[in-house]
């Protein structure tokens, strides 16, 4: 086999498998502290995407460099997004807090739906153009022999840097330990003066700033977007955390890489077609043999 | 005080139950069916705009057969469920004919109802060639050239004017994608030239660049894209990005003001089908300045199919004297009428000859049309 092009499938799928990962984050934090599958969140990743839409049209309009622009539409979608994460717990998961475990996730699912009719509503159903933000440079396809684009390499650089910051955040600082402390044990976690619902927040804004992140590179890298972009890619993200063993931070990342790697291999090597079937059997068959994901640890059911 | 009020509205009711059977001896009801919301509602509401123009016109002049036209819309999103529910209603409300649907799928669905009903329905867009090969459905009907119709001018230009050898198909899986590049396929392999990619995408997936390698190491002379506008920009744009710059041949579909806009530079170049340009027919000019008049804006796609459609069903109508359908089919069959996209009748299988197609190239931000045409029979 050409090993150019193994190198390439193995690049491309790497770059899927970052933004994977930068969603499937969201939920595994989510699911480490309260247990809930936040079906919303591919969502809130399409929101980022809007609203970087939005912020970079209005600046593209005020004449700013293309740089410039793509570093304030990322912070204003990361922000904007980081507050319907907020929000949406406040209004959807809080007063379900001890709720049975049903509620809130048919909350969520009811969450997801509205906050795509809302845009759909409110902005439009078609594709939208999105600008092409990522800087698009020749002499870095040449000098990676096309086997990473300048986006690619663009998003696999943001996405890695990213992850190890939040990486050190959770293992370091007061507010990643008590984070750690809290999806330990809730209750001890309170006895000890944590404020979980503080901590919960957090967790929150946490996850929708990683997923609008996501949502600005797919869409300045694929160039359009519409309301219901959220939804294959936060199933694809779910399935990665869940794959990676959910509730974990490393596993997240694992996941999605894996999960971008066999997609991207099995278009290369079999067929575009069969993308999506092998990605799922991989998923199973890694289920079968570890049920709780690649790094997931095994936990005794509270039943 | 409760009583008084339901018998109240029981008796609207029922007054409104006996006046709509009054009312529709006076109307004959055409059906518009078509994706007029969600995704692809770009592809239909042109045509209900054009069958409301089209009503709106015949009625200003008296009607047809001295009676008024009556629209009877449903909305199928491009969804063969929907598509049968769609056919249900309109079925169900006693429409005469169905302008309808637009997409391939839900038209497919749809026909074993209306042969059930004895309907005919007439599509202005839907371009699988099954859905009137060897005359299968003799009452379905379509102002637009089908797939391997397209198909054999494509072919024949890859071959004569682009000389490709080698050629990558990518398509999404669906019927009028798919249905595409198998025929373009068929085609071009008799005509000596080389699979060497024949594969489908998911429309939704995040991105394409597995495909996008797959198609460099390819290196096809040309690649040709069965789907629709949105996938194909965001293909074309992925490509051009990581410098694969192999000339792209796409179908009617991407014949589509919103393809340039939302391709921007990558859509440069590109060849799609379309029929033949007949913007200079006195006929043509008076529909678009009925749109502009109507909706203050340019006619979108397949608005001149659907208009044509209309005026063919009405025409048959007219013909025919009454509104019985064996007579309208034979009407259809025997009976010239003048529209904008020339001057068409239905052959046997229902196809509508007299249509011309032509090449065009995205050239400068526009549509530029070749001097590569054919008129079918």
């Amino acid at each position: 086999m050409d090993f150019q092009y193994f190198i390439e499938l193995f690049f491309g799928g790497l770059t899927r498998g970052s933004i994977y990962a930068l969603i499937a984050l969201g939920y595994t934090l989510v699911y480490g502290i309260i247990g809930l599958i936040n079906f919303a969140h591919g969502e809130i990743y399409m929101i980022g995407a809007f609203t970087a839409l939005l912020v970079a049209g209005l600046l593209g309009y005020l004449g700013f460099p293309a740089g410039g622009i793509l570093i304030v539409a990322a912070l204003a979608a990361i922000v904007w997004t980081s507050a319907y994460g907020y929000t949406m717990e406040k209004i959807a998961y809080k007063p379900l807090r001890n709720a049975p475990r049903l509620s809130p996730l048919i909350s969520a699912i009811g969450m997801s739906t509205f906050l795509q009719n809302y845009v759909l509503l409110a902005q439009t159903p078609d594709f939208v153009p999105f600008p092409m933000l990522l800087p698009d440079i020749d002499w870095l396809l040449e000098k990676f022999n096309y086997v990473l684009g300048p986006s690619d390499f663009f998003i696999l650089v943001v996405s890695f840097i990213t992850m190890i910051c939040l990486m050190l955040w959770i293992r370091y600082t007061r507010m990643g330990k008590a984070m750690r402390a809290t999806a330990q044990n809730r209750t001890m976690a309170m006895l000890l003066g944590i404020d979980a619902n503080h901590i919960i927040s957090v967790t929150f804004i946490v996850g929708s700033a990683l997923a609008a992140l996501g949502g600005v590179l797919i869409a300045s890298h694929m160039g359009q977007i519409n309301f219901g972009i959220g939804f294959l890619a936060g199933m694809k993200a779910f399935t990665a955390a869940v794959l990676g063993g959910i509730g974990s931070v490393p596993g997240a990342v694992l996941g999605g890489l894996t999960l971008g790697l066999a997609e991207s291999f099995t278009t290369g090597y079999v067929a575009g077609n069969y993308e999506d079937v092998l990605a799922f059997c991989l998923l199973i068959l890694i289920l079968i043999f570890r049920p709780d994901g690649i790094l997931g640890k095994h936990q005794v059911q509270k039943v | 005080m409760k009583r008084v009020f339901l018998s109240a509205v029981a008796a609207a009711l029922l007054s409104m139950g006996l006046a709509a059977p009054l009312q529709a001896a006076d109307t004959i009801k055409i059906g518009v069916a078509g994706a007029h919301s969600g995704d692809l509602a770009s592809y239909g509401v042109p045509s209900l705009n054009a069958a409301k123009i089209v009503a709106a016109k015949v009625n200003a002049q008296g009607g047809v057969l001295g009676k008024q036209i009556e629209l009877v819309i449903g909305d199928d999103q491009c969804k063969p469920e929907l598509g049968t529910n769609v056919a249900t209603k309109l079925i169900s409300d006693k429409v005469a004919v169905v302008m309808g649907h637009i997409c391939s799928g839900p038209a497919k669905a749809s026909l074993p109802l209306y042969n059930d009903a004895h309907i005919i329905s007439m599509s202005p867009s839907a371009t699988t060639p099954g859905l009137t090969a060897g005359g299968a459905n003799p009452m379905f009907f379509r102002t637009i050239a089908k797939d391997d119709d397209q198909a054999k001018l494509t072919s024949r230009f890859m071959l004569e004017s682009l000389k490709a050898k080698k050629i990558a198909y990518v398509h999404d899986n669906g019927d009028y994608g798919k249905g595409f590049c198998d025929n373009n396929r068929a085609l071009m392999e008799a005509g000596g030239a080389k699979t060497v990619l024949f594969e489908a995408i998911t429309p939704d997936a995040v991105d394409f660049s597995p495909i996008v390698r797959k198609l460099r190491h390819a290196k096809a002379d040309i690649i040709v894209f069965g789907g629709y506008q949105p996938t194909a920009s965001k293909l074309l744009q992925q490509m051009r990005r990581s410098r694969v710059m192999t000339p792209d041949v796409g179908h009617d579909g991407l014949k589509y003001d919103a393809f340039i806009k939302m391709g921007g530079e990558a859509a440069g170049g590109v060849y799609c089908f379309y029929p033949k340009d007949t913007a200079s027919l006195p006929i043509y000019k008076e529909a678009r300045q009925a749109h502009i008049d109507m909706f203050k804006s340019e006619p979108g796609s397949f608005y001149y199919n659907a208009y044509s459609a209309m005026l063919a069903l009405i025409n048959a109508i007219k013909e025919a004297g009454s509104t019985d359908t064996d007579k309208i089919v034979e009407a259809l069959h025997t009976k010239k009428v003048s529209t904008p996209l020339g001057e068409l009748v239905f052959n046997k299988s229902g196809d509508a000859a007299g249509l011309a197609l032509s090449v065009y190239q995205i050239k400068g931000g526009k549509f530029v049309e070749t001097n590569y045409s054919v008129t079918l029979d």
